[in-house]
């Protein structure tokens, strides 16, 4: 029983009705065991005031950039607004569309590329074992936690060599940057998979090779289709790290290329950008993962506990 | 600890069977497994080169005399680590990182424990409020980082700002603070602030998952004997989330010493909140010391690996189990 402490129970992978985590029925204790009103109070009191804390920023996020920018003050930031425009709004989308733009451009083959070879890995890493692959998938796992640092002199040298990186590129760096998320992701998503795949009954596979299917083919037409809510949790993962990726955007590219959160701080980062215009640009560059977020959420938490290998 | 692993007759991988008992469907040239791994082999190829020979190529590097923008590789011996060792900046750097990493993981377990309780037992609202202690990790640090540079805002008198002005607001002005922005060995730890902010509905989504794990079944027996709630936290729920914790505890620490997009966006420059990861990214792209800035590179890896390689082997083992 200790050791099925930290997870969510493997069954639930493969499936996407239940949620990862499950409140219990109702209270079952007897009555005199169950708090008290005191103790509930308390409770209530406790989670709105940090649910308050945690929507603080959103708050001064959304008030602010809704403020006319001649009401909007730094010391007057708890104030609710008493004029409404989407002056803040206008002013900072011109200068950032081209990076939601080359973000989009970016995050969605990156995250279906590195869905799709991760996919494959994770299959043969659960069901075709070749030698030495004992080996392997721990150093694959290993590949999640590498600061980036540690490799980024080589990347850029490499990227350089071949021509990839910043203003000699047609694409302005965003190809290679394209090429470094989908490499880098391959750990991660290789692990969602593995998981995933895992569960699946062998018989399945035994039937397809009966059938006379081949490795690539029960990939193909078995593996693939069985995988959807992996890659629903693979996608949305890397699609939201590719998305708030700064480090390698900023090695990468050159200015018309910049990602969205390249440009985010370098328009909103100095202080003498007007206060109203620097939330207004913070809250629409947050937008797109927020919007996943909520809609899918269950799937953004899988992500989140496999970057902990407790999937 | 993980439920990595299904029952053993469904999972175990084809190629340890024996395949004799069935008539071979189809011609197999060589081994059974060599399709699989002409399956894998970009990957392997691509993260083998990528993740290690790039870590290979930074120690190098690291071993040179690399300055400037053409690269050398002439062999320097440890004379950068030892200069690393003498240098202010480092030292002040570590020091930082090691205050943010104290105060950071310390909130961040302790807030993301406290959460997990107060949800645990089941509350109205619950999806609500897991919601929003966890959205901020899909928030880029960007983001975070320049709401809270005017949260975290130090003017003072007429100027005073957000979180300040609301201290004020509220009758608590002795709480005011210059935050990230004081003179003092303990600016860094302001920044926990909205690096909790962001990570500690994280570990709450840990401990939940650790916490609903304890089957109801063990609560009740513990019960049925008479325990407290108390006694049943204590003796029943906390040794089964010892596991999580050390996960928990391991991935924070870990996250901590990579910190560098939310430093980087709250205040470039500020020495206070410089660490590691800032000075290797000035260092060698700014100022073209690529000797220096791969030595600190291979520290923080050594950092990352200390940390992060028991994790995965114990996880793995455990798993085998």
């Amino acid at each position: 029983m200790v050791r099925a402490t930290a997870v969510v129970p493997r069954s639930t992978v493969g499936r996407a009705a239940p949620p990862p985590v499950v409140a219990p029925d109702a209270d079952q204790r007897p009555r005199w065991q169950r708090p008290g009103p005191v103790h509930t109070i308390l409770r209530y009191l406790a989670l709105w005031s940090l649910a308050a804390f945690f929507l603080m920023p959103v708050y001064v996020l959304v008030v602010t950039s809704l403020k006319n920018p001649a009401d909007v003050s730094v010391t007057r930031i708890w104030e609710l607004p008493t004029s409404f425009s989407l002056e803040n709004f206008g002013a900072v989308l011109p200068k950032l569309s081209s990076g939601f733009r080359n973000s989009v451009a970016l995050a969605i083959p990156a995250s279906l590329l590195s869905s799709l070879l991760g996919c494959a890995n994770g299959f043969v890493l659960s069901k075709f074992r070749f030698p030495l692959s004992n080996v392997v998938f721990p150093l694959i796992l290993f590949g999640i936690f590498v600061p980036y640092q540690a490799v980024i002199i080589p990347v850029s040298q490499t990227m350089t060599a071949v021509g990839l990186r910043g203003g000699s590129d047609p694409s302005g760096g965003l190809l290679g940057l394209l090429l470094i998320h989908v490499i880098y992701g391959l750990p991660i998503t290789t692990l969602i998979f593995r998981n995933h795949f895992v569960a699946l009954p062998n018989a399945l596979l035994e039937s397809a090779r009966l059938d006379g299917a081949g490795v690539l083919r029960t990939f193909v037409d078995l593996a693939v289709p069985l995988a959807k809510p992996a890659f629903a949790v693979s996608i949305i993962w890397q699609f939201t790290s590719t998305w708030n990726d700064f480090m390698f955007g900023a090695m990468m590219t050159s200015r018309d290329s910049w990602p969205v959160t390249i440009a985010l701080n370098n328009i909103a980062g100095g202080q003498s950008v007007p206060f109203g215009q620097a939330m207004a640009a913070a809250l629409l560059v947050s937008l797109p993962t927020l919007a996943i977020y909520i809609l899918l959420g269950r799937y953004f938490m899988r992500g989140l506990l496999a970057g902990t290998l407790q999937d | 600890m993980t439920a990595l692993h299904s029952p053993r007759h469904s999972s175990e991988p084809l190629s340890t069977r024996a395949p004799r008992r069935q008539r071979k469907p189809r011609k197999q040239i060589g081994p059974i497994w060599v399709p699989g791994l002409l399956l894998v082999s970009p990957s392997l190829i691509l993260i083998g080169v990528f993740v290690y020979g790039f870590l290979g190529w930074n120690v190098r590097v690291s071993f040179s005399n690399w300055r400037g923008l053409s690269p050398s590789y002439d062999w320097v011996g440890l004379s950068n680590y030892t200069s690393l060792w003498h240098d202010e900046r480092f030292r002040g750097d570590v020091r930082n990182l090691i205050v943010f990493t104290v105060v950071f993981v310390a909130g961040a377990l302790l807030l993301g424990f406290f959460m997990a309780m107060l949800l645990d037992k089941g509350v109205r609202g619950e999806g609500f409020f897991r919601g929003v202690f966890l959205f901020p990790m899909a928030i880029s640090f960007i983001a975070t980082a320049i709401v809270w540079r005017w949260l975290m805002d130090n003017g003072s008198g007429e100027d005073t700002a957000g979180l300040n002005k609301l201290f004020a607001a509220v009758g608590l002005d002795f709480l005011r603070s210059d935050w990230h922005k004081s003179d003092s060995m303990w600016a860094i730890a302001a920044v926990a602030l909205p690096a909790g902010w962001a990570l500690s509905g994280y570990v709450m989504a840990l401990f939940l998952a650790g916490m609903r794990g304890v089957s109801e079944t063990l609560r009740e027996s513990a019960r049925l004997d008479g325990a407290s709630e108390t006694q049943i936290f204590w003796y029943v729920v906390r040794p089964a989330l010892r596991p999580v914790t050390f996960s928990a505890l391991l991935i924070m620490v870990h996250i901590s010493l990579k910190t560098f997009d939310l430093l980087y966006a709250l205040d470039q420059g500020n020495l206070r909140i410089d660490t590691p990861s800032l000075y290797m990214w000035f260092t060698t792209f700014d100022g073209g010391f690529y000797d220096r800035g791969a030595t600190i590179a291979t520290v923080l890896l050594l950092g990352v690996a200390l940390v992060v390689g028991p994790y995965v082997w114990f996880t793995l083992r455990t798993e085998r189990r």
